[in-house]
């Protein structure tokens, strides 16, 4: 038994780097302990084939602000960036090409109309977006506010809401609770570049574009993008360089990291955390426990329920956490060609969705954990931008596809093979003869997800961001401000607000409240 | 986690679908039905229950003077067992489950995270790995959720189980006659089992009365012949069929608080405020904050540290008018409201006008005088009084006879 440590931070994933940065910056003696053998969580890389690497969960970086790359020096520390300010490039099986950079839509088959439809659109969510931000960046205040600073946040909340004015305030509040099918109908009328913006409100959600909240979580999405200067980009040697550069950071002011090193249990004296016991048996105190394993893991796994009330552990087990996203992992022997697609546009974001039916259509078996005939997809080629990840003149295809149900009732490794075939079935008719190119196939599944991260459900987002799990509910009424019924243990993870996606906020609030004793 | 849930249908009412008989039959049914003279029905539990059989004074002095029996087969009843089963119930009871004897039954309550009063009842500990827990109102869903985590098994076996409080001074020796015998060696709150031709009986001394009786515990397929014996056995002592009215006669002099009636279950309150937690109810003795962890500790500590805004006392009325949701007042004017009654009575026994009541903080404590103000509808006309009154001790009533062991042998 030992005590070294001020904090220990459970899990090495961006969030908990992040978090463990900031507290061994301001004096902190800090440990993060991973279950894996190597540093990341759902933002690392690994090989597929001799001599490719892959980035088994997040493959671009969008909602990193600014203020933690230069607060952290992640520059410093090795971050680069072979790509920056990636367009979205829609595919269709018939070759018809769609290009989207900012407010720009440009295809041949795009109307006056639909051009001009999106450049309103797109205003319009910049708009709500910016308005977003100040909650972004904060710790959610309480609905039941006791501080004055909480008060000011919500008031600053309440004011960029006002500042709208009165007709986009109404708007505002007219489309937040609004699903994104109907809203674009509004705006655009061809499929194919309705189907590619939405695809950014539903990357790593359960949900389709014609459920509940969609809007919210389009500019939930977009909100993210506006706090850094790179746009969507691809780092250099991919994800795990972001963690690596952050650990690096974490390492300087002097944090401890530890791989292969997974949490049992978290030890609890009165009510308080003191420390935690290894699945080898090997038990380390500390004063503070934060962490970065989802809430689900956290409570229903690492923390004996003796300690937590019904109501609580009710709220956290009803937490949605089952993802529908899954990861496809190609390594080609040489680059591929899409229909209708330039090659100059290889190293953009390619997506794979005709339009809005044949997102539903892809969501629909999902609800009766069923897998879709044809999954939309994001895929990048990220080899073409970084010829660090493979070698040999060999290239890499990453996608996420959805929507793949979690459904632990089945023994998956079937369904996995055949939905592996549709798969490269289908990205045979965007890109005729890439099946011939394949030399190595990899499909994550949210199940293979759960087991590869740790992550309950293979949720990306640890938790659904919707508006139960929103703001001052995220991720339950009873665990906001990244404090816990549990003395000394904070949340850290994706699971907290503002939550989602490679943004690592949550764990540089985490790090702000811990250091404010929780208040 | 491994939990269960059995719904079975009660065996005793399959004359008719049950859309056409929403209010079902309890197992003993049939035995008494032809003993109701005035059909005097209340619902509880999904059951049809007598609120008196003949003449509810009848029935409350045969359980003071002789012995009385009321059908407790609606009662709630949950079979907790597997490996974590005490360290569940440590967790979901406010008392030190781990004290518990074998053999032996506790009154208890469980409260909310926020430690405001879901319940009360009467946990029954057969061994480590199996208890029952019985109270008044559906609890399964709490129940089940509470057991996310522990390797435990809750199922409820409200219509497995059928049973009967056999309570007044002869009580124990109708069990005798029963040929229960050694049945007078158990002590307040110890069960044991006895046998009849054919099956067994679970016999707990329990009861909601404040007199000496037990509680019979049986296979809802052997009502029958349970009713049977106990009928034939106390026929000679004066044994009678009680209703709910005369219950309520009964625990009210006992001082027992009742669910919907001193508190609601905090799952059902709608306004704020109205939930209770066991400080308020004067149930202080049944929280245990040395035992360790249990689900609202945290909420009840902070609750501790002040006295609570109101209690439940016993209050002893001036006259004979029974004082029903009375307001008590700080002055004979009636200017300021320091409290209302929950539960009145004029005690038959003690002759005294009785009633339990919430007051505000400071008058529960020392001698203030204070007033009730009591409205009374005579011969179609609304008349009010206002009484002197004063805090008494609880329970009103309270036998030697409810503790001793053995009991005498009447």
């Amino acid at each position: 038994m030992q005590q070294n440590f001020n904090t220990i931070i459970i899990g090495g994933g961006h969030n908990g780097l992040t978090c463990a940065a900031y507290l061994a910056r301001a004096g902190h003696s800090v440990l993060v302990l991973e279950a894996a053998s190597q540093i990341g969580g759902a933002a690392r890389s690994r090989t597929i084939a001799e001599g490719s690497q892959v980035f088994p969960a997040a493959h671009l970086l969008h909602s990193m602000p600014e203020k933690i790359v230069n607060e952290l020096q992640l520059e410093q520390n090795g971050l680069q960036f072979a790509a920056k300010h990636i367009k979205t490039v829609s595919l269709n099986s018939n070759g018809a090409v769609i290009v989207i950079a900012n407010n720009q839509a440009a295809g041949d088959q795009l109307t006056a109309g639909d051009i001009e439809g999106y450049g309103r659109f797109y205003r319009d969510m910049q708009r709500f977006s910016k308005a977003l931000v100040p909650v972004f960046d904060k710790v959610a205040p309480e609905l039941a506010i006791e501080s004055w600073r909480q008060k000011l946040d919500l008031l600053g909340f309440g004011w960029t809401i006002r500042k709208l004015g009165k007709f986009h305030m109404r708007e505002f509040l007219r489309i937040i609770g609004m699903n994104l099918y109907d809203l674009m109908d509004e705006y655009i009328e061809n499929p194919q570049l309705k189907a590619a913006i939405a695809m950014d409100a539903l990357l790593g959600s359960e949900w389709g574009a014609r459920s509940m909240g969609s809007v919210l979580t389009y500019l939930y999405r977009q909100a993210g993008e506006l706090r850094n200067q790179t746009g969507i980009a691809l780092p250099c040697g991919g994800m795990g360089a972001v963690s690596l550069a952050i650990a690096q950071s974490a390492q300087q002011s002097g944090a401890e990291i530890r791989c292969n090193s997974a949490v049992k249990n978290i030890i609890i004296d009165s009510g308080k955390a003191v420390g935690v016991e290894l699945e080898t048996g090997e038990r380390i105190l500390a004063e503070t426990i934060v962490s970065n394993a989802d809430p689900k893991h956290t409570f229903l796994t690492l923390v004996n329920p003796d300690h937590l009330g019904t109501n609580f552990v009710r709220q956290v087990n009803n937490l949605r956490s089952k993802g529908k996203a899954g990861k496809l992992h190609l390594a080609l022997s040489q680059q591929p060609e899409f229909k209708g697609l330039d090659n100059s546009l290889l190293g953009e974001r390619l997506v794979i969705a005709p339009s809005m039916d044949d997102i539903e259509l892809a969501f629909n078996p999902s609800k009766y954990r069923r897998y879709p005939e044809a999954p939309i997809m994001e895929i990048i080629l990220p080899s073409v931008s970084d010829d660090s990840l493979c070698q040999n003149g060999q290239q890499l295809l990453s996608a996420v596809v959805q929507y793949l149900p979690y459904d632990d009732s089945v023994d998956e490794d079937e369904n996995r093979a055949d939905m592996l075939k549709v798969l490269i079935g289908q990205l045979e008719q965007y890109a005729p003869g890439i099946s011939e190119l394949i030399i190595a196939a990899e499909l994550l599944t949210p199940r293979d997800i759960e087991r590869e991260f740790g992550i309950s459900g293979g949720h990306w987002h640890h938790v659904e961001l919707v508006f139960e799990s929103f703001m001052f509910n995220r991720p339950t009424p009873l665990l906001t401000r990244h404090a816990t019924p549990i003395g000394s243990l904070f949340l850290c993870g994706a699971g907290c607000h503002p939550g989602g996606n490679v943004m690592g906020i949550a764990g540089r609030n985490a790090a702000q409240q811990v250091l404010r004793g929780g208040k | 986690m491994t939990t269960t849930t059995t719904t079975t249908t009660t065996t005793t009412s399959k004359l008719r679908p049950l859309y056409q008989r929403p209010v079902l039959e309890t197992p003993f049914y049939s035995s008494y039905k032809h003993l109701i003279q005035n059909d005097q029905y209340e619902e509880w539990g999904g059951y049809t229950t007598l609120v008196s059989f003949a003449c509810e004074g009848q029935e409350y002095f045969s359980v003071r003077n002789s012995c009385g029996v009321y059908d407790l087969s609606p009662m709630l009843k949950y079979r907790i067992s597997g490996p974590d089963a005490e360290r569940y119930l440590n967790r979901l009871v406010t008392r030190d489950v781990k004290k518990m004897l074998p053999d032996r039954v506790v009154y208890c309550v469980w409260c909310d995270d926020n430690g405001h009063i879901i319940e009360d009842g009467t946990l029954f500990k057969f061994s480590e790995t199996e208890f029952r827990l019985c109270c008044a109102e559906h609890q399964i869903e709490w129940l089940l959720d509470s057991a996310i985590g522990y390797e435990v098994d809750i199922e409820e076996v409200t219509t497995d189980i059928a049973s009967l409080a056999v309570q007044g001074p002869v009580s124990c020796n109708v069990l005798k006659k029963m040929g229960f015998s050694g049945v007078e060696n158990l002590k307040p709150f110890q069960l044991a089992t006895f046998s009849l031709p054919g099956f067994e009986v679970m016999v707990s001394r329990t009861g909601f009365t404040g007199d000496l009786g037990y509680e019979l515990w049986v296979d809802a397929s052997h009502a029958a012949p349970l009713w049977e014996a106990l009928f034939v056995a106390g026929k000679s002592r004066g044994i009678r069929m009680i209703g709910s009215a005369a219950l309520d006669m009964l625990r009210i002099e006992a001082g027992l608080i009742m669910v919907e009636v001193e508190f609601m279950s905090c799952f059902h309150t709608v306004r704020h405020l109205r939930e209770r937690n066991p400080f308020e109810l004067g149930l202080h003795w049944l929280v245990d904050f040395e035992k360790g962890p249990f689900t609202g500790r945290q909420a009840l500590i902070e609750a501790g540290k002040n006295k609570p805004k109101r209690r439940l006392i016993g209050l002893d009325i001036d006259w004979n008018k029974q004082a029903d949701g009375a307001l008590i007042y700080d002055s004979k004017d009636c200017s300021t409201q320091i409290g209302e009654i929950s539960s009145a009575l004029w005690s038959p026994v003690l002759k005294q006008n009785i009633a339990l009541a919430f007051l505000d903080a400071p008058f529960y404590e020392g001698n203030k005088a204070m007033w009730a103000e009591v409205y009374m509808h005579r011969e179609c006309q609304w008349e009010r009084q206002v009484f002197e009154c004063r805090v008494t001790p609880k329970p009103f009533y309270s036998p030697q006879r409810k503790t001793l062991t053995p009991p005498a042998d009447l």
